[in-house]
């Protein structure tokens, strides 16, 4: 209980975090009310295509988080994170894969359909154990946080950093892509996972598994805005922030700034993983789409419009060009990209600190700071 | 293994013999030798180019000598470590831009300096305890920042700044610091106050300052070290070297 609180404390805090969680929580509890209690047709009901596009959001809220991290806290701008994500991605759909059994098009009870297709006999090695829910999830984890770290082991103790460092990253989402649209590799090449039928033997079409889905959504992006906030204002947070502004002093001091590194993206990896696999069941396909360069760039502009460094604008920054794309490219399809181009010039130019800055960035992060004194009065207080 | 010879008495804090390195042919550093006991605070002058920066470099292992003996505290050879290692064996090194994180405030600055707990995982979980809550304290009189205490390290004054560092190098603990050129682009005042205080941290680790203004090296009151050309051309009080005709003709009759 004592940790619980002290693990908490510096969400609690942070009033702009409090007010989203807040909402989210709202959210929470109406939409699925909203949505199985109010009957269809009547003007409240919430459809479940709203409910699994709100869910949608939700995830790629928890990507900006991720990237937030990295890049607005230990200046790491990755223009590959949606690798870690589509790895994610990729676990939960093969565990979704295997559950749908002998239903496929072509029956065959081991085999999924494109295997039959490809004219496989037996199912690859690396399939194996996808069968079962909680394999998939811990691959869901050390998938993409070991790719972080084998990547990140590499980059940064040989000190690659700044622009180099993103292009890497670029590559690495490039090459993975085009790793992943070859048939040979095992993982439905251009087609991707698709089809699904049951999740833990629920239909995945059904609205209450729907619901679920998306409250365990808004369950991680809190769980995960927590995990970060406690780092960011712990001393390890602050080491971060000056490997961003000083890096080469905080050397000099004494840290090993490639661990923190290191750390801060294995970490972040894993956020981004586990919304990729929240993100599947919902779209109801994974593809090697989700590795193109353009979507991991789309994150960044995510984030640097809901405002970097403060991991809630991340959120926010998320949800609100998400949105505005769901609109535009209903309402003027061919016009979206020039709309996103010039929110994010509008943005830059003027709004360098993003929608968070906009909305009293100042007094928050005074708030915040004397949140954090607060928190550090106290806990000498206790100890 | 004492590395030092056994003729030199004292023990030495820092001890450098013979140590030469050129640069493309031309000779940054020549044939340089050098004491500094333990305690002691040692000013070195020399004109541009005369090989300060350099010799700096050298102690803290960011240049290796070409030839010559760098012995830290009589046992260990500096010339087999990196700076990180320097950094944590013990010499602190204060360069001449004043850095400090700037978005963070100047406590926090203060507290990432402060010695022990450099993994992440200790960083984490991070707590002050109330004795390196007083030790914080008493460093931020010393600096003389204690009305700055939360204000961002970014705004500061350039003085300000430099103080911030010092102290922040006191953090970290070493027995040696070594500083480049503190005074550079501070006022009158601020430069009376920087030699106070590198007087009042000398009391308790030998300190090397390497500077260009004559009345801070006065007020440091202390041996004074010309170098020129790469080289040791007079050594002993601001007086005797500033009557020192070598030096005057390169240096301060200029």
């Amino acid at each position: 209980m004592e940790y619980l609180k002290a693990f908490l404390r510096p969400t609690i805090r942070d009033v702009a975090g409090r007010r989203m969680i807040m909402i989210l929580a709202v959210v929470a509890i109406v939409v699925p009310i909203l949505n199985l209690a109010v009957p269809q047709g009547h003007f409240l009901h919430v459809s479940t295509f709203t409910v699994t596009l709100l869910g949608k959001y939700i995830c790629y809220a928890m990507l900006a988080l991720a990237l937030d991290l990295v890049w607005g806290y230990v200046g790491i701008l990755s223009l590959g994170h949606g690798a870690f994500f589509a790895l994610g991605g990729y676990a939960m759909g093969m565990y979704l894969m295997r559950q749908i059994g002998d239903r496929g098009v072509y029956g065959n009870p081991d085999l999924p359909d494109f295997m039959v297709f490809l004219n496989w006999q037996e199912l690859p090695w690396y399939w194996h154990g996808f069968d079962q829910f909680w394999f998939a999830m811990l691959m869901v984890i050390l998938i993409p946080a070991t790719l972080a770290f084998v990547f990140g082991f590499l980059a940064f103790r040989s000190r690659v950093s700044g622009v180099y460092l993103s292009i890497i990253t670029q590559a690495l989402v490039y090459s993975l892509m085009l790793a992943f649209f070859l048939n040979d590799l095992g993982f439905g090449g251009n087609n991707g996972l698709t089809d699904f039928k049951d999740i833990l033997g629920f239909n995945i079409q059904a609205d209450g598994t729907r619901v679920v889905i998306f409250l365990a959504s808004i369950f991680f992006l809190v769980l995960f805005y927590a995990i970060c906030r406690f780092v960011v204002v712990s001393k390890a947070g602050r080491v971060l922030v000056s490997i961003r502004d000083a890096e080469p002093k905080t050397r000099f001091i004494g840290y090993r700034v490639e661990n923190y590194k290191l750390f801060a993206f294995v970490l972040s990896a894993i956020i981004a993983g586990v919304a990729g696999a929240l993100y599947v069941p919902q779209v109801g396909i994974i593809n090697p789409g989700e590795f193109s360069p353009i979507n991991s760039i789309e994150i960044v502009i995510w984030v640097a419009l809901g405002g970097r460094g403060t991991l809630y604008g991340a959120v926010l920054g998320a949800l609100i060009v998400n949105y505005a794309k769901t609109w535009f490219t209903g309402a003027f399809p061919e016009v979206w990209l020039f709309a996103l181009g010039a929110l994010f010039v509008i943005s830059t130019l003027f709004f360098p600190k993003g929608v968070a800055g906009i909305f009293g960035g100042k007094a928050l992060d005074a708030f915040n700071r004397a949140a954090d004194k607060y928190r550090k009065r106290s806990g000498e207080a206790n100890s | 293994m004492n590395m030092i010879p056994k003729h030199l008495e004292q023990e030495a804090v820092l001890y450098l013999d013979g140590v030469s390195v050129s640069f493309d042919g031309f000779k940054a550093i020549n044939n340089l030798s050098l004491i500094i006991k333990p305690g002691e605070l040692r000013a070195i002058i020399g004109p541009n180019g005369a090989g300060k920066t350099t010799m700096m470099d050298l102690i803290t292992g960011k240049t290796r000598p070409d030839e010559g003996t760098l012995v830290f505290n009589n046992k260990i050879d500096l010339t087999k470590h990196d700076e990180a290692d320097i950094a944590n064996l013990g010499i602190g090194r204060k360069f001449q831009k004043p850095t400090v994180i700037e978005s963070l405030t100047v406590w926090e600055n203060l507290e990432l300096a402060l010695v022990g707990g450099r993994s992440v995982f200790k960083s984490l979980f991070h707590r002050l305890s109330t004795e390196q809550n007083d030790k914080l304290q008493s460093n931020l009189e010393l600096i003389r920042l204690e009305e700055a205490r939360d204000k961002l390290a970014g705004d500061l004054s350039h003085g300000q700044k430099q103080w911030l560092e010092i102290g922040m190098l006191i953090l970290c603990e070493p027995e040696l610091l070594l500083v480049d050129e503190p005074a550079a682009g501070m006022t009158d005042d601020e430069t009376m106050r920087t030699a106070e205080l590198l007087k009042e941290i000398n009391k308790e680790r030998s300190v090397v300052v390497v500077e260009h203004d004559m009345e801070f090296i006065r007020q440091l009151d202390t041996t004074v070290t010309v170098l020129h050309e790469g080289r040791v051309l007079a050594e002993g009080t601001l007086d005797q070297v500033q009557k020192n005709q070598e030096v005057i003709d390169v240096y301060l009759g200029r």
